[in-house]
């Protein structure tokens, strides 16, 4: 029915909507639908934004972040401290980090985590750069924030070792309970890696 | 529509979709299988659906040539105990990364799936699961087509002495009968043909080597495919904990 009542341009706003997480093909024609009804509020300045950030959004050359500026903010940010790097799977990770706003030292992000099934290996990963980062004279710990899975925890284990000739402390994420979470309601796994992480 | 349930280990879960994911099983009776797990991506279905966790699973589809859809119970969940110890999860890896890259799809192989089970449950104990790993890569060479034949001696038929294996054949050789061979062959430990011989740092690295040649040269070699990095991965752990000997 769309195709009757829709021109080209139409279809393909919907179609690259629909791309976006989250969305399917009817939530994006709503969506389209609602950026058309607010042309100048919304759908001018959405596309100028979105030209803005593909021309000007790069890949920070230090920690792997996306910024508009190289090294990124948070990089080339005064006051944080240069001694800790904290190491992530992705940018998403970094910016969870960010918001709880507890860590005020640097980041470095790996890019993903080794995985078979996946065919990813070590050299895929950003991990010589961060051995290179770690290996800075400035620099006394790395903190492993790779999620609790095991393709997370075997790169964690694996940067272990790449770190282990450098004067570092390596330290990693606890794992167990969440805060807010009933032990009747956690999974066998999560309950056995607090208990073997009790303090 | 197709239906069955079955013990299964998972071999790894692979995001699909947002909210989705892909599991991949070895299940008891049913070999290697995949289906879709609905919700899979999700932190609470994710965690019992880690590698080396024992499941009962239920998978259902229109036919039984199609992809399907799983669902899972839990019922052993090690791969969350094993994490913090660095061989242990090393070991886990490599073996479901071994069972995802050498089983053919849907073909049951319970006393693999049953040796793989007690190898998971020894990975706390680093003392003994890497002897135990190489016994296990044979069964995995033997239940594939391409056993070893440690029996007897390929030049004289004796079933004593056995020292060495023949790349070539596959059959155990004794280093005596060998004469200007011996160097092209592959070392034997003794713990492979004698229950109760040691099982040295050494051994297991001659082990490894063995089942290792095996699986790379005949097994992934037959498949079009490299042994998996996992493997490496965990050969290289153990030499640096000082369970195989370098070299």
């Amino acid at each position: 029915m769309i195709n009757r009542s829709a021109g080209p341009e139409i279809l393909r706003l919907i179609d690259l909507l629909s791309k976006l997480p989250g969305l399917g093909p009817r939530s994006a024609r709503r969506a389209a639908l609602h950026l058309l009804k607010r042309r100048d509020q919304l759908l001018s300045p959405l596309a100028a934004a979105l030209a803005d950030a593909a021309a000007k959004v790069q890949i920070c050359r230090l920690c792997a972040n996306f910024d508009t500026v190289n090294p990124c903010s948070v990089c080339a940010a005064p006051g944080r401290d240069n001694s800790v790097i904290c190491a992530v799977e992705e940018v998403g990770d970094l910016w969870a980090m960010e918001r709880s706003g507890v860590f005020r030292g640097r980041y470095h992000v790996v890019g993903g985590t080794l995985s078979a099934l996946d065919g990813i290996r070590p050299e895929d990963l950003n991990i010589a750069g961060l051995v290179e980062r770690a290996g800075a004279t400035d620099v006394r710990e790395v903190i492993l924030a790779l999620n609790a899975t095991v393709d997370g925890q075997t790169t964690a284990h694996y940067i272990t070792d790449r770190l282990a000739h450098l004067p570092v402390r390596v330290t990693r994420l606890a794992h167990g309970v969440p805060v807010g979470g009933e032990l009747d309601h956690l999974d066998d796994g999560t309950i056995a890696a607090a208990m073997a992480s009790r303090r | 529509m197709a239906e069955w349930s079955d013990h299964a280990i998972s071999l790894g879960l692979r995001r699909f979709g947002e909210t989705g994911a892909i599991l991949e099983v070895f299940a008891r009776t049913h070999g290697r299988r995949r289906g879709m797990v609905y919700g899979g991506a999700s932190q609470k279905k994710r965690a019992p659906l880690q590698a080396g966790n024992t499941l009962r699973v239920t998978w259902k589809a229109r036919s039984d040539d199609n992809l399907g859809f799983f669902t899972a119970e839990s019922e052993n969940e090690r791969a969350a105990v094993h994490m913090a110890d660095a061989e242990a999860l090393a070991g886990l890896a490599a073996l479901s990364d071994l069972l995802a890259g050498a089983l053919p799809e849907g073909e049951s192989k319970p006393a693999l799936y049953d040796a793989a089970e007690t190898l998971l449950d020894m990975l706390g104990h680093n003392d003994v699961w890497p002897a135990l790993f190489v016994r296990w890569e044979l069964g995995l060479l033997t239940m594939m087509g391409f056993g070893l034949d440690l029996s007897r001696c390929a030049v004289s038929g004796s079933n004593d002495g056995l020292t060495h294996v023949s790349p070539k054949s596959g059959k155990a050789v004794r280093g005596s009968e060998a004469g200007g061979y011996l160097d092209r062959l592959l070392p034997l430990p003794a713990f492979l043909i004698d229950n109760t011989a040691p099982a040295t740092p050494v051994d297991i690295r001659a082990g490894f080597r063995l089942t290792g040649y095996f699986l790379g040269e005949r097994l992934f070699a037959d498949l079009n495919k490299q042994i998996p990095e996992a493997r490496l991965l965990m050969i290289d752990r153990l030499v640096r904990a000082g369970r195989l000997s370098p070299g």
